[in-house]
């Protein structure tokens, strides 16, 4: 049994890294990706294009912009004095914002009143635009405080301090990196388990598989290692691009992470091998592995939060793998979770794997052609 | 007329082959529903945590601009180590606390401190909710400072104008992204396999010993694509339209046109995947690696390109969803903003010369 299973395997294993245009796509690209990636998925501001229109001009107004120069969220583009100048340079999207200072910003503010300042912001990104607009009210507010403070103006009667947990600085990269380990590790899982019974039957040899004094159950687990070795490999060489070129904290276990990778792996070699025994073509497989990825990666929380999901679709991210290995992965970078907290990002994808590897070796025998 | 009956070979095959025809109607519906309702960043019903340690008239008035606002749900917790450990297992995602002194210092006049405590894992998130707290406080002080017979006068006023989203609604501006990255993917699927299968077939060769010129043959393999791929595209926009409401200031014509130059780069991308890599297998993995991800992280639809390290925005520059997601935000958004929309119709025309350039040279018939 246990050498019918290894043969098997090791002819899997065989038939992925014999060919070297298909070895490298296992190890380039994803690698590739994690570095484009982890630098461009930011949602961090920096250098956004900003216009001043001061019609002030007055020391007070001058502070001010001397804010939004000395931020490095803002990169001043250019300076303007007429109304008519706004419209063109958001429309070209030369820049994200204008900074408008009313004429009369610092007569009102000397009298004791407050100045106007208007912020007009292109929203064709409406995320970027609401950005953009908490750092602006970040260095009004720190201008006020400051003003308020040197003309001896009463403070506010409440002050907040506001102080996150677990990313101090709210850098985004800290939140995306993880979740690109357990993307890229879905990616590669689902390549090479989904093409694999799809490739023998188009190719006539599955039958042939079938025939062989192979159990459906060892020709499952033979089918399964090449995606739970390579999808493990993958994973650890991730995880230390990610700690140690990116920098992100590993605050947890690493015994809970590789549980959870490894649940993680089984589900996702599961219904790899479910989309592949339900193919007769590889091109049928590999829309197949399509179709469950793409929704797999949205529906899991990766870029925007499930909780601001209708709550029909919070109901479907239940049966999305990616979605638990997501907060085991951030859980365990970030938050420094143990064990007992993540019980129950556990056993959702152990009950996926199981069901799906076992409606995979159910297909092998009943769906033939 | 060898054209002609290469055109109507591969259309029969994707008759045959229900697979093409699910790529280029069923997933754009599919991945139009679930992108657009599943992709928000618009958070409400923030699951708030309130600690009050003592709680009073004052206390109530403060906490209550909270309770009122739809972007808060908040619950009550007796102790600041409770609600620590409820942010803790992911219960909520912050905790607003105030101490057993919040009244005196609001009676002496001193500025009272409120505890903000947020769950910063996911940034993004964390500063959106941090920015709704704000905006709750400072209702608060304007309310606070009129029921004290006072004016609160802040020394600068921030007024907020949003062009072309006034309302923020992030889903405006995600749906037309989202017809970027479906159509890339229906392109660059549906024509990734369709050279390689016939590399593994054998039938390459059958076709190489037809008087056929390569050029009909890759012509009449993109004709039939463009077909279906247009259909699938004119199905998004309209769902766009109708489904999500999301407003088509620009005109449809222009969209039509950008859209159609869009798909010949994606299917241009699609054959040259194929013709390069004569298997299926490699074929599939390099289409999705290179079409899906790249236009969903580097296209500008969710993450800010200016904001990226230079060297990945040179990157993004090779990207064809880049340019057409900025077509798209304009055309849907803005209205017809000439300098935007054939800027990057330029960039677009010149990667799909380029494309069809390179699949010229590869597409040899010759065997190896």
């Amino acid at each position: 049994m246990l050498g019918n299973i290894l043969a098997l395997a090791l002819k899997e294993l065989l038939a992925l890294l014999r060919d070297k245009r298909s070895r490298f796509v296992l190890i380039g690209p994803p690698i590739a990706q994690l570095v484009v990636f982890g630098f461009a998925a930011t949602y961090d501001l920096n250098n956004a294009a900003l216009a001043i229109y001061d019609e002030d001009g007055g020391a007070p107004a001058r502070e001010l912009v001397a804010r939004f120069e000395g931020s490095r969220n803002f990169h001043l583009v250019r300076r303007i004095d007429h109304d008519d100048q706004i419209a063109p340079l958001i429309d070209n999207r030369q820049v994200l914002l204008v900074l408008h200072i009313a004429p009369r910003f610092t007569s009102d503010l000397l009298r004791g009143g407050s100045g106007r300042v208007q912020v007009i912001l292109d929203g064709r990104d409406s995320n970027t635009a609401t950005i953009a607009l908490n750092y602006v009210r970040t260095i009004v507010t720190d201008y006020n405080e400051t003003y308020a403070a040197e003309q001896g103006r009463p403070a506010p009667p409440v002050r907040l301090e506001i102080r996150p947990w677990y990313n101090a600085n709210l850098e985004s990269r800290w939140f995306i990196v993880p979740g690109i380990v357990g993307l890229l590790t879905l990616v590669v899982t689902l390549i090479v388990t989904a093409l694999s019974v799809a490739r023998e039957r188009e190719a006539g040899t599955f039958d042939q598989l079938l025939v062989t004094p192979l159990r459906p159950v060892e020709i499952l687990i033979g089918k399964s290692v090449p995606g739970l070795l390579i999808g493990s490999l993958q994973g650890s060489l991730i995880i230390l691009v990610a700690v140690y070129g990116f920098g992100v904290p590993l605050r947890g276990s690493v015994g809970a992470l590789y549980v959870g990778m490894g649940l993680f792996l089984l589900s996702a070699v599961g219904v790899g091998l479910m989309i592949s025994s339900l193919s007769v073509t590889q091109q049928q497989g590999l829309l197949g592995a399509f179709l469950f990825m793409v929704p797999a990666v949205i529906l899991s929380g990766f870029a925007t939060p499930i909780a601001n999901m209708p709550a029909a679709v919070q109901l479907l991210t239940y049966v999305d793998p990616l979605r638990y290995f997501l907060i085991v992965l951030r859980g365990i970078f970030l938050e420094g979770d143990s064990y007992a907290l993540l019980f129950d990002q556990y056993w959702p994808m152990a009950v996926i794997g199981v069901s799906s590897l076992t409606a995979a070796g159910w297909l092998f025998r009943h769906r033939m052609y | 007329m060898r054209l002609r009956g290469m055109v109507r070979k591969e259309s029969l095959q994707i008759l045959r082959d229900p697979s093409s025809i699910a790529i280029a109607f069923v997933m754009p519906v599919v991945l139009l529903v679930l992108f657009g309702y599943g992709v928000s960043l618009d958070a409400t019903h923030v699951p708030l945590a309130l600690v009050v340690e003592a709680p009073d008239a004052n206390t109530a008035s403060f906490t209550a601009s909270f309770e009122h606002s739809e972007y808060f749900s908040p619950q009550r917790f007796a102790s600041i180590q409770e609600a620590q450990q409820a942010l803790a297992q992911r219960r909520v995602d912050g905790i607003l606390w105030l101490r057993s002194d919040f009244s005196r210092h609001l009676l002496l006049g001193r500025s009272a401190p409120v505890g903000v405590i947020l769950n910063g894992v996911d940034a993004n998130q964390g500063r959106i909710t941090s920015g709704y707290i704000q905006g709750a406080w400072q209702t608060w002080l304007l309310s606070y400072a009129a029921s004290q017979g006072q004016q609160l006068k802040l020394p600068a006023a921030v007024e907020q104008r949003v062009w072309f989203n006034p309302a923020l609604r992030s889903r405006d501006f995600l749906v037309p992204g989202l017809v970027a990255v479906i159509m890339t993917l229906i392109g660059a699927l549906l024509t990734a396999l369709v050279v390689a299968r016939e590399w593994e077939r054998g039938t390459m060769e059958a076709l190489m010993v037809t008087p056929i010129r390569i050029g009909e043959i890759l012509l009449g393999k993109l004709l039939p694509y463009f077909v279906l791929g247009m259909g699938g595209m004119l199905l998004t926009v309209a769902m766009s339209v109708w489904q999500f409401g999301v407003p088509l200031r620009g005109s449809f014509w222009l969209l039509l046109l950008a859209s159609a130059i869009f798909m010949l780069v994606a299917l241009g991308m699609g054959l040259l995947i194929s013709t390069v890599a004569r298997s299926q297998f490699v074929a599939g993995q390099v289409a999705i690696l290179i079409t899906f991800l790249p236009a969903f992280i580097l296209s500008g639809f969710i993450f800010d390109i200016g904001s990226m390290p230079w060297p990945i925005q040179l990157i993004t520059h090779v990207v064809p969803a880049r340019y057409f997601v900025a077509i798209l935000q304009t055309l849907f958004l803005a209205g017809d903003i000439w300098q935007v929309v054939l800027t990057n119709a330029a960039a677009l025309l010149l990667m799909m010369l380029i494309f069809f350039a390179i699949l010229w040279r590869k597409a040899r018939k010759r065997l190896e």
